[in-house]
């Protein structure tokens, strides 16, 4: 079974966007709301790099951790989605998660932010594969259909790769070889650094931080 | 022989520049399609590093209007979930079940705390009408928030198993909004028990004898009683410490409810470590404070019921402020002038 991964090659994003407006057009993401996003680091300075970040589908997910509904559940496949049906809109898995992943459609609402809503890896939600609830909720799911997510797809110059995660390394570790130089591939030591054992977790169980 | 001299001095500078040329268009040429194997260059697909630790919080720019995503990577997070995940309910539910096991074991050494000589039958004006209302705003949004709070913190260990996630999640929103109301009633009456109370709770000289004789808790029936006047010792730390705590929970709470108009996401993460310390501590304090007023004294209660309270129980606890009141006429059936 593939282990799903993201993998952004920062020395080959040029920061075109494409991945982030292919997203928002894909799953009709409200205004305001980044399941995915460039951000620049050391801009205009040497040593510029782009990375496209989204929710990585952590090994242990903090966001699942900390859920006080425990709404979060993980694919075999290791994606993490979530129920927008159980989540109260409390906050808790931004505050836990290190890519600042989970959005909320409301942010100054005495408390109140609506239901969370992050990047699915273009797989959906718990409900029935391709339904209109689904959709509704969650977007489109690609991985359903055998696609795999169209941020990646769309990525002009390849620097953002979705799928296995063992197929991902090896691509990007060839690459890196033929080229001379590498920088890593960005957030993995946090997603999956630790405790990487490249399986999915069950919900709710020990890797997933338990309840 | 000048003339002849030029072609030479020409065809020695062209082939000193071929001969720099020679050396450098290699590299010059390949810098333009490549880049050079540096000494770091990986010479093997092993070698290519794929998991760089990341310990450091990695700020960037964002071109969206959202600036706090500009945060690429946010170690933070990993502390605030241990702090979620253990610390919070191991401080909460520690101090909770500490304090409750304290009072149980005080109970079957001392029981129910008797008015020595029993009750004289005259009533004395204790709280008035606005002080019980006071008092009753504060105590309800305060157990009211304990109780949601507790909820949300461990509802998933306790409650999920019990009752399923589809009845648990309308509970636990019922409980953040609930959480979040009752904060307004909450800081109503703490700004009224400030209001009223504060005078009598500034701290002088015989609340040390209080102090140091364990207000008498540990002397058993008959024992000496410190003198105390409106509030013991007992009771101004009881005071201070709801004013005080409140007010740092309605602070952070208030903080916590608007996200990032004030703090960035650090800054969340601290105000909720701290929201929940303090609540750690504020609930054991009034599990104490319900002990004491209720099956931990006789004619305790009466103080914060009706209102008024035996003769008797005030001569004992709080002569000083018995005698005022005494002065005043609020104690039935004796005058002043007598």
């Amino acid at each position: 079974m593939a282990r799903m991964k993201f993998l952004c090659d920062a020395e080959r994003c040029i920061e075109c966007n494409a991945c982030v407006t292919a997203c928002k057009n894909e799953h009709e993401v409200p205004w305001g709301i980044n399941r995915r996003r460039l951000v620049t680091l050391n801009d205009g300075k040497p040593g510029e790099r782009s990375i496209s970040m989204a929710c990585m589908h952590c090994n242990d997910p903090p966001c699942a951790a900390v859920c006080p509904v425990d709404c979060f559940l993980q694919t075999a496949d290791g994606v993490v989605l979530h129920s927008k049906d159980l989540c109260i809109g409390c906050g808790y898995c931004f505050y836990a998660c290190p890519f600042g992943a989970p959005q909320f459609p409301r942010t100054t609402d005495f408390g109140s932010r609506g239901k969370m809503d992050k990047c699915t890896f273009c797989a959906g939600g718990p409900e029935a594969d391709n339904s209109v609830e689904e959709y509704q909720k969650y977007g489109s799911n690609r991985l359903a259909e055998g696609k795999l997510p169209l941020c990646a797809e769309m990525c002009s110059t390849r620097a953002l790769m979705g799928g296995d995660g063992a197929v991902l390394a090896d691509i990007y570790q060839e690459r890196s070889l033929r080229r001379g130089y590498g920088s890593g591939a960005p957030g993995w030591s946090t997603a999956y650094g630790r405790n990487d054992r490249g399986s999915p977790f069950a919900p709710g169980g020990p890797g997933t931080g338990g309840a | 022989m000048r003339p002849t001299m030029r072609p030479l001095h020409a065809l020695l500078l062209l082939i000193a520049l071929l001969a720099v040329q020679s050396l450098a268009a290699p590299t010059f040429a390949q810098a333009q399609l490549y880049q050079a194997p540096g000494p770091n260059s990986p010479t093997t697909k092993e070698q290519v590093p794929l998991y760089v630790p990341q310990d450091d919080k990695l700020i960037g720019r964002v071109s969206i209007p959202d600036e706090k995503l500009a945060v690429l990577v946010q170690p933070e997070g990993r502390e605030w979930r241990e702090w979620r995940s253990h610390t919070l309910r191991l401080a909460i539910g520690g101090l909770a079940i500490g304090m409750t096991a304290v009072l149980t074991i005080f109970f079957l050494y001392r029981g129910t705390i008797r008015i020595h000589g029993g009750k004289a039958g005259r009533l004395v004006l204790r709280f008035n009408g606005l002080d019980r209302f006071a008092h009753w705003t504060t105590a309800v949004s305060f157990l009211t928030m304990a109780l949601t709070g507790v909820i949300l913190t461990f509802g998933r260990t306790l409650l999920i198993p019990l009752i399923g996630h589809q009845a648990f999640t309308p509970l636990a929103e019922y409980s953040k909004s609930i959480h979040n109301f009752v904060s307004v009633p909450f800081v109503v009456g703490l700004l009224m028990i400030v209001a009223l109370w504060m005078r009598d709770n500034i701290p002088e000289k015989s609340d040390w004898q209080w102090v140091k004789t364990g207000g008498g808790l540990f002397s058993k029936a008959g024992g000496h009683h410190p003198e105390a006047g409106r509030f013991n010792a007992g009771q101004k730390g009881v005071f201070w410490g709801i004013v005080l705590g409140g007010i740092g929970m309605a602070v952070t709470g208030y903080l916590l409810m608007v996200p990032f108009a004030f703090t960035g996401i650090g800054g969340m993460q601290i105000m909720h470590v701290i929201h929940g310390l303090l609540a750690a501590v504020l609930i054991a304090v009034v599990i104490g404070h319900i002990y004491i007023g209720t099956i931990g004294m006789e004619g305790a209660f009466d103080a914060m019921g009706s209102g008024d309270v035996d003769e008797a129980w005030a001569i004992e606890h709080h002569r000083r402020w018995y005698e005022e009141q005494l002065r005043k006429g609020y104690v039935e059936g004796r005058h002043p002038a007598e």
